[in-house]
């Protein structure tokens, strides 16, 4: 036997640690789950985490009303097979109440009450933690996020003042009212996710595989048809093979034209690709430090 | 291939016109890690300035200010793979007012890269980064003789660079010192050979980090599992299971061997290893395990599994080297917690012995008084005992950090020497 771990046995190991610690360390945290893969294999980390018991964390999904259907299946048979407790936090509720306004235009979209949802959401059901599937590889802002990131009690993101996080002495120590956001796949990038995707066998929503939808292009990126998409006039509705690469809400998340259709060729795919992972985010073209400004909102 | 792909972290420092971030850029794109979107984005950006090339240190553009004042604040991470690595960059500002992230940066590296412009020489900078590699125990370090192309691709420039730079880490406890000239803006012996340097025979920058071996850096000897959280299942078909949770720092353990829980002292025998995919007969740093005991024991959260013939040293005061990370100042007298692995213990700083000059890496031994960014030696007087090993020995159980009971915040990194 040789006394190695892999690359991808290393970051398992090390997410798992992340997990346990914010196990210890906080009183209520929650798994945010969008039913994306980093979720997914976050929730698939937790489970291998506190086996052979059940994964202590309620997973806490923010609905912004705009799902695909795909997704929500997805999430209520994962949720019953691993018979953990679900949350959900609805941006209609808030805009219900008059803690969002819904945007308006024609790029309008529910992305960034999704940060305004998930404070409501934490704060009525006492979590003081949240654990997510952000990654440092994904973009500029998030690669100087720490595994626990510290929230003030507005759920804001202070990252020119944030605490030294050192060898892995992570330090979630809080004042009342504030909170942590932790990233146990810091670590990983979107090939590690997948590689590790295929060596667990973990299953995915079928959105992230090739199948035939109806769409529109706008400039570089193509989006669902859905009833939640605003209608532009030089819309063209076609029938596209693609699959997508991020999941998020239906408005936003960019598909792009694929014929992979199982983990093994996603992988090759994105071996031979050349695009970044969000570059087909609506959200994340709207300026140059879009992120970094909804991160310090209370944004994932 | 995957079975054997590794993990190899190491860290950069330094400010902008070292070409610090030009040499990232360049490692990036020259392996072809960057996405064509941002190649054409950085393209754009380049063009807007006014500038006939590329500019390679756009690609580790950071936050909103960084960009205004052209300077890293803050560590940010950066990642790419080769066939046979996966390398993480935890790459750092280099100015003296950002010590305490260069620590950061370096805590968790097996390697460090410094950097010289080769006009310039061995310079105040180049001392300190290379003391805080050496303060934190990294292994290798691999020096970039940078700008070669102004220097003419000299080979007596390159050498005296060498040789000055040996004269003053000769007192560096660095095991593995290389040396590369570079040139990052022209992509000379970063990935791809110099031509123009045909006197150097030596590998390039990214031939030197792939083949650089970490596997002696995991302590396989010394046993030390802190327990992170004791998990009990009693349900469906699982009956009154109760093990520990944590992760192995070092060293190897066996179902069946005899272990110690310290405090305590208690002896008992592993009964069963829960591993990532289920139970396994061993298990080894840094494997994140559950172990089951044969006895029933009150183990909790930071608690230490060691061997009977192999403990870890029971310590109620420390003497460390400590960096002072926070802008709250050092209250003499005052309590705060100190974390060592998973264990949280009451502590006060009974002295400080000497700070570093960080300019001139010398010790003050007048000042007592500690800011941002310091470096010193002090002694700690503790209100229980802890369990240590000297940081040379085990980063894991020799290192800890000092928390504000307050404030909350982590105010100061040590190390136990």
């Amino acid at each position: 036997m040789s006394y190695r771990l892999n690359y991808l046995e290393e970051l398992e190991a090390e997410a798992v640690f992340v997990l346990r610690e914010a196990f210890a360390q906080f009183e209520h945290p929650c798994i945010l789950f969008s039913g994306g893969k980093d979720s997914i294999v976050v929730t698939h980390l937790a489970a291998k985490a506190f086996a052979p018991g059940p994964i202590p964390f309620s997973l806490l999904h923010i609905d912004t009303g705009h799902n695909f259907p795909e997704t929500i299946q997805f999430r209520d048979e994962l949720t019953a097979r691993l018979n953990v407790r679900l949350v959900v936090g609805k941006v209609e509720d808030s805009i219900q109440r008059q803690t969002v306004q819904e945007e308006s235009g024609p790029n309008a979209n529910r992305n960034r009450a999704q940060s305004i949802t998930l404070l409501e959401s934490m704060e009525s059901n006492g979590f003081d933690a949240a654990i997510g599937g952000g990654r440092r590889d994904e973009e500029k802002a998030r690669a100087k996020e720490r595994f626990f990131s510290h929230r003030d009690a507005f759920g804001q993101w202070d990252p020119k003042n944030q605490g030294p996080e050192i060898w892995h002495l992570y330090n979630g120590r809080k004042n009342q009212g504030e909170q942590f956001r932790v990233f146990p796949i810091s670590n990983w990038t979107e090939l590690d996710v997948w590689e590790y995707i295929l060596k667990e066998n973990i299953a995915l929503p079928s959105l992230y595989f090739a199948h035939h939808r109806p769409c529109v292009r706008r400039k570089e990126s193509i989006l669902a048809q859905s009833p939640y998409l605003i209608s532009h006039a030089s819309d063209q509705l076609t029938d596209l093979n693609i699959r997508f690469r991020t999941i998020g809400d239906m408005t936003i998340s960019g598909a792009m034209e694929s014929s992979a259709s199982t983990v093994a060729e996603i992988i090759a795919e994105l071996k031979e690709m050349n695009q970044s992972e969000r570059g087909n985010r609506a959200d994340d073209f709207r300026s140059e430090s879009s992120m970094e400004d909804r991160k310090k909102e209370g944004y994932f | 291939m995957t079975q054997t792909k590794d993990i190899l972290r190491f860290t950069t420092a330094g400010s902008v016109d070292d070409g610090k971030s030009t040499l990232i850029g360049r490692l990036l794109y020259d392996c072809k890690q960057i996405p064509q979107d941002q190649i054409d984005l950085v393209q754009r950006i380049s063009k807007r300035k006014g500038l006939s090339e590329i500019d390679l240190s756009l690609f580790t553009d950071g936050l909103k200010d960084e960009r205004a004042q052209g300077i890293t604040i803050d560590v940010a991470y950066r990642y790419f793979t080769t066939e046979n690595r996966k390398f993480i960059i935890a790459d750092t500002p280099g100015h003296l007012q950002y010590t305490r992230n260069m620590v950061t940066g370096a805590s968790t590296a097996n390697a460090a890269i410094i950097l010289i412009d080769a006009r310039k020489g061995v310079v105040e900078q180049t001392r300190r980064h290379s003391f805080i590699a050496s303060l934190l125990q990294i292994q290798h370090l691999i020096v970039c003789v940078n700008k070669m192309d102004l220097v003419n691709n000299s080979k007596e420039a390159f050498e005296q660079i060498v040789s000055s730079f040996q004269d003053f880490s000769a007192k560096l406890a660095i095991v593995d010192v290389q040396f590369i000239p570079v040139s990052a803006l022209n992509g000379d012996n970063i990935v791809h050979r110099s031509e123009k340097m045909d006197w150097y025979q030596g590998a390039t920058l990214l031939h030197t980090l792939e083949n650089l071996s970490v596997a002696n850096e995991i302590n396989l000897i010394d046993f030390r599992f802190p327990v992170q959280h004791p998990i009990r299942v009693d349900q469906g078909s699982v009956q009154d299971y109760r093990a520990y949770a944590g992760k192995i720092e070092s060293g190897i353990v066996r179902v069946g061997d005899e272990i110690m829980v310290l405090p305590g002292q208690q002896l008992s025998n592993i009964k069963s290893i829960m591993g990532m995919n289920g139970p396994q007969m061993e298990a080894f740093a840094p494997q994140s395990i559950s172990l089951e005991l044969t006895d029933e024991l009150d183990i909790s959260r930071g608690n230490l599994l060691v061997k009977p013939n192999n403990q870890a040293e029971e310590v109620r005061q420390l003497s460390a080297t400590i960096c002072w990370m926070s802008s709250q100042a050092y209250i003499p007298g005052r309590k705060y917690i100190l974390r060592h692995t998973t264990n949280e213990v009451k502590a006060m700083l009974k002295s400080v012995l000497y700070v570093y000059d960080m300019e001139t890496l010398v010790r003050d031994e007048e000042r007592s008084e500690l800011r941002t960014n310091d470096i010193a030696r002090v002694e700690l007087q503790l209100a229980g005992p802890i369990y240590v090993d000297a940081y040379r020995k085990n980063k894991a159980t020799g290192s800890f950090i000092l928390i504000d009971e307050q404030s909350n915040q982590t105010l100061a990194v040590g190390m136990i020497s």
